[in-house]
Parts: C-alpha cells; structure tokens; sequence
C-alpha cells in the first residue's frame, strides 16, 4: 500500500528541478527558523503544557520520521521500529540509575548499544520479503518487551524504571529545569530531523527510493541491497533511540510499554495518518495523533472508537496521510494555473 | 572476449542450459533465437548472475563470473535490460538516470552530500541522449510509452557503460512499425557505443535482417551458430526450430 501510495504520489506531483546545493542551504534555513521559533515559544507562552506537548512531539516525531525513512523511503514495513524508542529509553535510564556518567556519555553510548543491537537484529531481517520482514521484527519487538518484563531485578519487570533519572548538568544545561529540557528535546529533534532530511536526500537516499521501486533492478545496476537496506536499518534504529531517550528524560524513568509492539502500531498509525511522500509527514502525523490523543481520552472513554473512526477516514476516504493529500491539492492547483 | 564455457542449468529434471559454449568477440552483435521454453532467459539470468550455474565458467577477459551475484557480474560489466521493462516507477527518467550513474561509480551509500552529484551529469545526460529520453527527463518512469519504458530499461543498463550488453527481447510487447524503431536503435547504440550486444528475438525479419550472427538455442543446447544465411539453409534448425516447410519458405 504505501509503495503504491509513494508511487501514486510521486506521479501526480510535478517533478522538482534537481539542483543539489541550494537544497541544502534551504533546509539549514529551514532548520535555524524552526529551531528559533521553537525556542521562542516559552517566552511567548507560559504554558508548561504547551512545552510538555512539543517534548512528546519531539520523542514521537523522531521515531515517527525514522519509522517513514524504512516504510515510505526504503519499502521497509517494519513493525518492531518501536522496540529501537524502548532500547533508547531504558538504556539511557539504566545508564544513568546504575553508572552515574555524564549525560552526554550516557546519550552516545546508548547509541551504541542501539547500533549493535540494530546490526544483528537487522542482519536478520532484512533479507526478508515484506511480510516475513513485517513479522520478524514483530517478533523481536516481542522479544525485548518480554525480556524487560522478566528480567525484574534490572528492569523493575512491570513497574518500569523509578525513582527517577538522575540528570547531573553539563555544559551548563540542567535537564531537571524544564526550560532546559524543553530546548534540548527541540534541538535532538531539529538536529534528528535535518540529519534524516540529509539521509533522505543524498544519493543513498536515491538507492532506497530504487529498493523501495524495484530491488532486482537496483542490484542490476550494482547495488548491494542488503547492505543498503542494513544501513538504513541501523540508521532509523538511531534516531527511534534518541526519540526513546527524550521520552525517558521527559517523563523521568522507563515503562515497558514504551517497548511494546503498541509503540510500533502507533508510529505505523502516525505514517498513515501524516503520509509517507512527504519527508514531514510522519511530523504532521505526530501532532495529529498527540492532539487527537489528549483531546478524545478527556471527553471520552472510548478513545480507541474514536482513533479507528479516523485512521478509516484517511486509509479509505482519503486513501493517503494529509501531508500528501495537501501537496498533491497544491500540484494540482499549480497545474491548473499554469496550463 | 566474453566466453562461456559448458554452461549448465537444471530446474528439476529439466535442463534448461545444456552444456552451453559460445565465444562473444568484443564488439559483436549477436541475435539468440529458439522456441519458447528453449532457455534464452535462462541462459541470460545465468550469463547476469540471475541464476547460479550447475556447472560451467562465464569468462568476461578471462575472469569467472560463473555464481558471482548480480552487482558483482554489473560491476564488471556485463550489463542487461529486460524482457518486461524493469525500471523505478516513482523516480523520473533523469533522477533514474543519474542514480544509476551514482551506484555505477560506487557513490550509491554516499550520505554527506546532495542528489544528484555533479559529476554524474555527463553521463546521465550522454545516457539520454542517446535513447532519445532527454526531452522526457522529468516524466516519472510510470507515466511513461510501453516503449520508452523499455528504452529507459536499455538506457540503465547503458549508463554503466558496460562491456557487453544483454538484451532480452527489446521489442517484447511492441507493434510492427514500434519494433523496427527499437530494433534500428540497438542497432544504432551497438555501432555508436562500440561494445558487445546479445540480444533475444522472437521475430525473425529482424534477426536475419540486423544480426550478423545468430545462435539457435534448442531444449537448453546449441542448436546452430552462424551467419543469417548458414543458419536459414542449416537442416536441423529448419527442422526443429522453423519446422514446416512453409515457414522455412517464408523465412527463406
């Protein structure tokens, strides 16, 4: 579906003038007013609240992204991406409950347990066919979350990680301020999502668009599929991570539900409901889901009727996410004032 | 110098290529005809490491290609295009193009810079012109003719500027006016780029007409090789291939 939806998508819109450098310094732009606005917005509005809704924006829109790189980019359906958010959130937790390191430290090196996990996990998987891959990473998610549950006297089973994270300041930034929390969180996030928009748009970001179309004729023309599809594996298992360690730092400990296949459902809810053509999207999507979330569990109990009514209307009805559905209306309307 | 030597492939009990050994001269061109089910893809998916040989060795310049995967036998140079146009239906012809050309000058895991790469533009440019594509440059591939769908699959596998060239069926779908365009273009491309070109062929006005050489492949052996004319007045090849006498007449 979404490799139709990406096709469908790529047809109708007018193809853009490929000119590389410029590109860039537009998405650098891009990437210092989104920051500055962002870093404007506690100033503007006291509301604790509306801080507290951009940091869960953050950890989700950074998983949700990297989630679009292996669905809408590589044609990768992963259903275990969130196990990656869970890994990123417990071992930051853990290294910071047990070794008392600095929290640039800790944050590296949870990136690099989340790489080798992702590279042996991946090396399996990837050589897969959709749905085989869809499973098997199911699986593994179930995997993790089974081995947070059990193995208690590490993970506090169950009741997940308390007593909270310790967050010594460095560099002068105090993550226990949530000012500071707050900026930090917009800055992984800008920083995470101009990183993917480079990986999006380099020419690997080309040879995922031609796996995504057409794996044998990518390996004809001397592509190492497996490689490349292990590569972007890794690389969107990276970014879930550092979505999972803001979530942790945001709500001061670990659940396992943070690891639970649910985590997988909702950022495969998220592509859907933002689109997949797009490379923001997956962020729009995230807003939509977070509001939608706050919004119908304080009016009703029945949230869950709620959501499917919606993620109908935009699988059946508009058979697209929004992001798409609003670039393809602007394509058209441009067509249709220059022809 | 592309040689094959007692290639063989079985699927089952059939042997789809049966002890198979051809020499290709470098700048040849050469027409592989034969019934349906005589093993012309499976020659070529062996030839491009589609399949792996049962036995065999497919020397290009002496090095075995024989159980290589694909990107490793591309990467020598044995490129191919096929029989149903295999192309990447969302990019657009030029960004088809020139990703190809990055893959082809190992810059496909290349993340720090920008698509496309500046010096990948010649030849992504060189590409298109020369299957006349450059003025469909920003169509996406699935918007394009059945035709030009399967010149872009001929011009990918032509961007790697490989050392023979495989065709298979170039003219597959397309009406009688359509395939003497295609054909008259392979040949063009084959006298223009100066490399080795086998192709299938299904029609035979074509094949005696273009093809300086043809091989007759039958139940995976070789029937015959030779001119257009030895293979027209070849016994066996009228026999089990062109059967009836009808039809030899006509060919003839």
């Amino acid at each position: 579906m979404t490799e139709l939806q990406a096709g469908q998508g790529a047809q109708t819109l007018a193809p853009p003038r490929i000119d590389a450098r410029p590109q860039r310094y537009r998405d650098v732009l891009i990437a210092l007013v989104a920051f500055a606005l962002l870093a404007l917005l506690p100033f503007i509005f006291g509301s604790k609240q509306l801080l507290d809704f951009v940091i869960r924006c953050a950890a989700y829109g950074l998983f949700a992204t990297s989630l679009n790189l292996l669905v809408g980019y590589t044609g990768l359906i992963s259903f275990g991406h969130g196990m990656f958010f869970g890994l990123g959130a417990y071992g930051f937790g853990l290294m910071m409950q047990k070794t008392g390191v600095p929290i640039p430290v800790a944050f590296v090196a949870t990136l690099a347990i989340t790489c080798v996990v992702a590279v042996v996990i991946g090396a399996i998987c990837v050589r897969l066919k959709e749905i085989y891959f869809a499973f098997v990473t199911l699986a593994f998610q179930m995997l993790i979350h089974s081995t947070i549950l059990s193995w208690q006297s590490l993970t506090g089973g169950d009741q997940g990680l308390r007593g909270g994270i310790p967050r010594p300041p460095f560099l002068g930034i105090d993550l226990s301020n949530h000012l500071h929390l707050y900026i930090t969180s917009c800055a992984l996030l800008v920083i995470g999502l101009f990183l993917m928009r480079q990986i999006a748009q380099s020419p690997f970001g080309y040879t995922l668009r031609m796996i995504r179309d057409n794996a044998t004729r990518a390996s004809f023309i001397g592509i190492d599929v497996w490689r490349a599809k292990l590569t972007i594996f890794v690389l969107a298992a990276l970014f879930a991570a550092t979505g999972g360690m803001i979530m942790a730092l945001f709500v001061s400990g670990a659940y396992p539900e943070f690891a639970y296949w649910t985590i997988s459902g909702e950022g495969i809810f998220i592509n859907m409901l933002g689109g997949v053509t797009t490379f923001l999207g997956p962020m729009v999507g995230t807003v939509l889901l977070l509001i939608l979330n706050d919004t119908v569990t304080r009016l009703t109990e029945y949230h869950g009727i709620v959501l499917g009514v919606v993620i109908l209307f935009f699988a059946i009805g508009l058979r697209k996410g929004l992001m798409d559905f609003v670039v393809e209306w602007f394509a058209q309307r441009r067509g249709e004032a220059s022809g | 110098m592309l040689e094959i030597r007692a290639l063989s492939k079985s699927f089952g009990g059939v042997r789809a290529t049966d002890n198979v050994s051809l020499d290709f001269a470098d700048g040849s061109l050469t027409a592989v005809i034969g019934p349906n089910g005589a093993g012309k893809s499976t020659f070529f998916n062996l030839i491009t490491g589609a399949l792996r040989p049962d036995a065999g060795q497919i020397l290009l310049n002496g090095v075995d290609m024989a159980g290589r995967a694909p990107p490793e036998i591309v990467r020598h140079g044995i490129g191919r295009a096929f029989q149903v146009a295999s192309i990447f239906p969302s990019l657009t012809v030029e960004e088809t193009m020139l990703a190809a050309v990055c893959a082809d000058q190992r810059r496909a895991g290349v993340m720090h810079r920008r698509f496309p790469l500046a010096e990948t533009r010649d030849r992504a440019e060189h590409a298109m012109e020369l299957l006349g594509l450059a003025s469909k440059r920003n169509r996406t591939a699935a918007t394009l003719s059945h035709g030009d769908q399967k010149l872009l699959d001929i011009a990918l596998a032509l961007v790697l500027e490989p050392k023979v060239l495989l065709l298979d069926e170039p003219t597959a779908g397309m009406g009688t006016e359509e395939r003497w365009r295609m054909i008259d273009k392979v040949r063009e491309l084959w006298e223009k780029q100066k490399i080795t070109v086998v192709f299938i062929e299904h029609d035979m006005d074509i094949v005696f007409k273009i093809a300086p050489r043809i091989v007759v492949l039958c139940y995976g052996r070789i029937l015959a090789t030779g001119t257009p004319d030895a293979i027209r007045r070849n016994e066996a090849v009228i026999e089990a291939y062109l059967g009836s006498d009808d039809h030899a007449g006509a060919v003839a």
